[in-house]
């Protein structure tokens, strides 16, 4: 094995293991499966350039982006201010947590019919079902934040005199941070998924409406640029929190 | 936490009492919004309305055909992802090499919301169960994969080395040993993959399906016939937090044993 090792970075392996996936795509696509239903990955990429001239693509991407962002800086916001009232006094910790918990364990795609007609199929419904998929991972995290501090350091705040508030902006505030960089990458992850559910299942102008469009037109080549964009997407925003996560665990351990 | 008890008996009875106080003035703010107040019935149903609707549909029946459906789809893209999963994750897991490959590739695929995937499986697999299954049992390949790669991967070096030394055969090493040190955390991952296929599997009968709970909760909304809508909903829920449960409990033994 240490022969190997040294012949062979893992990443050159993981890069074959890519293209060799996307080898068994190309000749399924040319060789298996009616072009109709499925493209290769040649045609995919080399048609990207055609997913975004497709008018009115560029303006979805952006209107989900704007969706996305929204819902994100609501969630946080929101999980932030109730996350604190939750978490902070000992009491409503015990009394509101597991109701935060029992709420956040349901399946909220069994309400997204709800939330369409309360909200409309702009983008306002999409924002509200990022939010109630964002907003619980950030409570749950903030509140256990909180309640990580160890009481030894509180004591010793109060014994020397600190008031609440400088107890809380010195001591609490610091300490809930890095468990609040975890909370919003849970929260991107998730909010990213309940906008794409809710954009999946019915829209005007965002990318829902051209899966749907592309799926039904039996245009495999853009739906699986779109797809691959989207994906792209995904990948850089969830990488961004990451990075940002990273960054501040550092800053605290330093 | 430093001074009072966190768990005394008055505390813990206040809590519960805030908490059924909760549910109560949820119920009743409900109540009094619907009938009392000036909220439509179609945007909200009165609870009444949807405890009639709920008793009729379990009196009647009717769910079964749904509720069959989804499980049926369920067990399907549960039993491909935990077998593919498991397989390969104990594959990839024999080697250190292989494990520092695959498993960067694994999580970046993870990261991916893998819903996107839906309209291409609609596309190949058509609107009944078949892109649920596969849609699910996508979702779930991931965590069980992952899971059981950590599993194998930490078994402690120094128990294969002394069962190999004590003479074990490979089947011996593979049941005795590295089994039982990766059950809990294969049992773990079991559990993720569980949930969310049942979420996938929910979510994608939801977005464009002909059956299931999901299906059947969009056509009510898409009629109009809310508190019947509002029924099925705390019906999927409730199917929901059950197979949850018994997933986790599934999970502990598995943990114990």
């Amino acid at each position: 094995m240490r022969t190997l090792h040294s012949l062979r970075s893992p990443g050159a392996s993981r890069l074959w293991v890519v293209l060799a996936l996307l080898g068994v795509w190309e000749i399924a696509a040319r060789g298996f499966v009616d072009k109709m239903f499925l493209s290769p990955p040649s045609r995919v990429f080399s048609s990207l350039d055609a997913v975004l001239r497709t008018p009115g693509v560029p303006e979805a991407l952006v209107i989900t982006l704007w969706e996305l962002g929204a819902a994100f800086a609501l969630s946080v916001a929101l999980g932030l201010a109730i996350g604190l009232a939750v978490g902070l006094p000992r009491f409503s910790r015990r009394s509101f947590l597991p109701i935060v918990l029992l709420l956040y364990g349901m399946p909220q795609i069994t309400i997204l019919p709800l939330f369409i007609l309360y909200f409309g199929i702009g983008p306002a419904s999409k924002i509200a079902f990022g939010v109630s998929h964002g907003v619980f991972p950030v409570i749950v995290t903030v509140a256990a934040g909180v309640q990580n501090v160890k009481p030894i350091l509180l004591l010793a705040a109060r014994s020397m005199g600190a008031s609440r508030a400088q107890v809380f902006r010195r001591v609490i505030l610091p300490h809930m941070i890095p468990s609040f960089f975890a909370g919003m990458r849970f929260a991107m992850s998730a909010t990213l998924l309940g906008v794409l559910l809710a954009e999946l299942y019915v829209s005007s102008a965002g990318i829902g409406h051209f899966t749907t469009l592309f799926t039904q037109n039996l245009d495999p080549t853009r739906l699986l640029g779109l797809v691959a964009l989207l994906a792209a997407m995904a990948i850089v925003l969830n990488g961004i929190v990451r990075r940002a996560e990273v960054k501040t665990g550092r800053f605290r351990s330093a | 936490m430093a001074g009072r008890p966190e768990g005394s008996a008055g505390a813990v009875i206040a809590s519960r009492a805030v908490q059924i106080g909760f549910l109560i003035s949820a119920v009743a703010l409900w109540h009094l919004a619907t009938v009392r107040g000036s909220v439509s019935p179609l945007l909200l149903p009165r609870p009444d309305a949807v405890l009639r609707e709920l008793i009729d549909v379990l009196a009647t029946g009717e769910f079964l055909g749904d509720l069959g459906v989804t499980l049926g789809e369920l067990a399907a893209a549960f039993a491909l992802s935990a077998a593919g999963g498991l397989a390969a994750g104990y594959l990839i897991s024999r080697s250190r090499y292989w494990i520092e490959v695959f498993e960067p590739l694994l999580a970046g695929a993870y990261s991916i919301p893998i819903i996107l995937f839906l309209p291409l499986y609609i596309l190949l697999f058509g609107l009944g169960p078949a892109s649920k299954i596969a849609l699910g049992a996508t979702i779930s390949f991931f965590p069980i994969a992952m899971n059981t790669i950590a599993g194998f991967g930490s078994v402690e070096k120094i128990h294969i080395v002394a069962a190999r030394s004590m003479g074990c055969s490979q089947y011996q090493l593979f049941r005795r040993v590295l089994v039982p040190a990766a059950l809990p955390v294969i049992a773990t991952g079991l559990r993720m993959g569980f949930t969310v296929a049942l979420l996938a599997i929910l979510g994608s009968e939801t977005i464009s399906s002909l059956s299931g709970l999901g299906h059947r909760i969009v056509h009510l909304a898409e009629n109009m016939h809310m508190a019947r809508m509002f029924a099925y909903i705390a019906f999927a829920v409730a199917i929901a937090v059950v197979l949850n449960v018994v997933a986790t409990l599934l999970e502990e033994r598995g943990k114990r044993s």
